[in-house]
């Protein structure tokens, strides 16, 4: 069972545990869309800080299982370096930085540029699962407004942001419509990411564990941004190109550079910029 | 020429080098030992024991000491190791009439049976420093008296007798008694779940809550019954053997209060309790945690709730607990710049159709 470190079942949680959240993930994937309670554990880093889809990452490893692990898109941001050496330390599994290499990839804010395949689980982190948490600051009221596929609220929302302000003022955490049903928070990617969603080939899961909640689009499910015929949703991103690598496609990343404030653009998915370098 | 943000990991590894190093500080001073922090930081240690829910002084002090005497840091260490622990069933109820008390005291009673113990408290001390703690002042040893060595009966029991006060419901079954770690908290909470909830919530928070009925938001006019600090016995039934055995002597501090109830419509005109439990020495805390307990209870005593926000349990529960809050509060350091820069994407353009519409 254990491996790499004595004192520490595989992927540090106990089988029992991972039975519990393999369970939530079942349903999960049985209802897209749908925000699973699960009896999510204290783990050995804050809350806030990827417990959620560490546990997911955690309940999903297998000993072949090749991970990465990426936080704003990159492989070398200090969160994401942590939890990749968490997983080396209790699971001994073999890590990479190559998106298309990965079997598991968990993120925070970012959806790799890369296409995902179908062999391939992306694990969200996720801080406040509720799409409907700033309209209503309730659990026992967003509930009943889920149950009864009540969302008015965040139309009514979208609507005042075009009326304000000329278009919907989300950035990222773009609220989205999964399997024609439930209203999902796609966790804080930036809303250029939503697209990558829809009808994605990879089984994408979603773990909150301050919140206790656990959500998951299947492979090739419907995945719609929320908008209106009259201002449809557009995949925004700086109007720059790389200047590492060229690519004008991707989400990019503004770095002061001196102390007059110069720019410069660079792609935020560091292993797609370096794959288009060579 | 831009220069890669590399080297994550290097700077993670010297970070947590430094840390020791500021931990231990100046070499020239003796190292703590986890033996003086056990024996002479007892508060620290309930408080860890308290919010970290896990009995065991020695962990505790291991985890102050390690925390640099962050008591939170130490709570969420004492947390991240228990949550690693098997469950193996669950103990029988703790009867506090049994205990042994060091402290117990009435507020509503000149004198009972028993008496009123004052114990080892701070209650009457004049807050002036002690300068002789600077020196190496020796202290004497104090022998209790025999008064020490009795159990008290419950003060709220003299008022039962009378049937003057609402009579506790016990729990019988697991199903009426939740399992917080075990289970994702769901809204409405019975009351097993929300003092176990309370019980490990933080004490600041607590306090804050406790403070704010006090000043008028859901007042509930409370008297300290009475309050206790001793050790227990806790007992666990062996299946295969068929009874019980004592597996634990632990201390707590027990409160309860005896509040005002006018009456409502379904509840006749008589005292009401609230109940605060709390490992260790931790009297601040367990009267804290009898006040908002009793706040909660507006919903099943028939009372009108004020809308305060010791009433509310979505609020209490969802909020109290510190290692939750502080992971959520300071996560907000870790890097944001994908969100950011799609902020900065949003408003230059929202700016410039402004700018536009003004100009044209
Ligand atoms: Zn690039």
């Amino acid at each position: 069972m254990s491996n790499s470190e004595e004192d520490f079942n595989f992927a540090y949680l106990d089988e029992q545990t991972k039975r519990m959240i393999r369970r939530a993930l079942i349903k999960a994937i049985c209802i897209p869309g749908y925000q699973v309670p699960f009896a999510s554990r204290e783990m050995p880093m804050p809350y806030g800080w990827g417990t959620g889809g560490v546990q997911v990452t955690a309940a999903c490893l297998q000993e072949t299982d090749v991970l990465k692990v990426i936080d704003q898109g990159s492989d070398d941001t200090t969160n994401a370096v942590s939890i990749r050496k968490f997983f080396e330390r209790v699971a001994g599994v073999k890590t990479t930085e190559n998106t298309g290499k990965a079997s598991v990839i968990q993120t925070r804010h970012r959806i790799p540029e890369q296409v995902l395949s179908e062999d391939q689980i992306l694990v969200y982190q996720v801080p406040i699962p509720e799409p409907l948490r700033f309209l209503e600051p309730r659990e026992t009221e967003t509930r009943v407004m889920h149950a009864l596929e009540e969302y008015g609220l965040m139309h009514v929302k979208l609507y005042e942001d075009i009326s304000i302000n000329g278009e919907i003022s989300t950035a990222y955490a773009y609220p989205v419509k999964v399997n024609d049903r439930y209203i999902m928070d796609p966790s804080p990617t930036p809303k250029f990411d939503n697209p990558k969603m829809n009808f994605c080939p990879a089984i994408q899961l979603f773990g909150a564990g301050r919140e206790q909640r656990i959500y998951a689009v299947p492979p090739y499910t419907k995945v719609i941004s929320l908008d209106f015929e009259d201002y449809p949703f557009e995949a925004s991103r700086a109007e720059k190109t790389c200047e590492i690598c060229g690519a004008t496609n991707t989400y990019l990343d503004e770095v002061v550079i001196d102390d007059k404030g110069t720019r410069m653009f660079s792609c935020s998915d560091s292993d797609y910029c370096n794959s288009q370098k060579s | 020429m831009y220069v890669a943000v590399k080297g994550g990991e290097r700077a993670i590894d010297n970070a947590h080098r430094w840390l020791e190093d500021e931990r231990r500080g100046d070499r020239k001073v003796t190292d703590l030992s986890v033996d003086q922090i056990k024996t002479q930081l007892s508060l620290s240690i309930a408080k860890v024991m308290a919010e970290g829910s896990l009995f065991d002084p020695e962990l505790a002090s291991l985890a102050i000491k390690q925390a640099r005497g962050d008591l939170i840091e130490a709570i969420f260490l004492i947390r991240a190791y228990r949550t690693t622990l098997p469950r193996f069933g669950v103990g029988q109820p703790i009867n506090t009439d049994k205990m042994i008390a060091k402290r117990r005291i009435s507020a509503t009673f000149k004198d009972l049976p028993g008496g009123q113990l004052l114990g080892p408290t701070f209650d009457y001390t004049h807050r002036l420093l002690d300068f002789k703690l600077l020196a190496d002042g020796s202290i004497d040893e104090f022998e209790p008296g025999k008064d020490t060595e009795q159990m008290f009966q419950h003060v709220t029991q003299f008022l039962n007798n009378e049937g003057i006060i609402e009579t506790e419901e016990t729990s019988s079954s697991e199903a009426e008694s939740p399992d917080l770690t075990r289970q994702p908290l769901e809204i409405p909470a019975n009351r097993a779940l929300r003092l176990q909830a309370l019980t490990r919530s933080d004490e600041g928070f607590l306090l804050g809550m406790a403070y704010s009925t006090q000043r008028g938001f859901g007042r509930n006019h409370p008297f300290v019954g009475e309050l206790r600090i001793g050790l227990i016995s806790v007992e666990f039934e062996i299946p295969e053997i068929g009874f019980n055995i004592e597996i634990a002597e632990i201390e707590i501090s027990e409160c309860e209060t005896v509040n005002q109830f006018l009456g409502s419509k379904t509840h006749p005109p008589k005292f009401t309790r609230g109940y605060g439990f709390v490992f260790g020495q931790s009297e601040r805390k367990a009267i804290s945690m009898a006040l908002v307990d009793r706040a909660l209870r507006w919903k099943e005593l028939g009372e009108v709730s004020d809308g305060a926000p010791a009433q509310d349990e979505e609020f209490v529960l969802y909020h109290g607990d510190n290692i939750q809050a502080t992971g959520f509060v300071e996560h907000i350091k870790l890097p944001h710049y994908v969100d950011f820069q799609a902020e900065l994407e949003l408003i230059r353009k929202i700016r410039k159709t402004a700018f536009e519409a003004k100009k044209g």
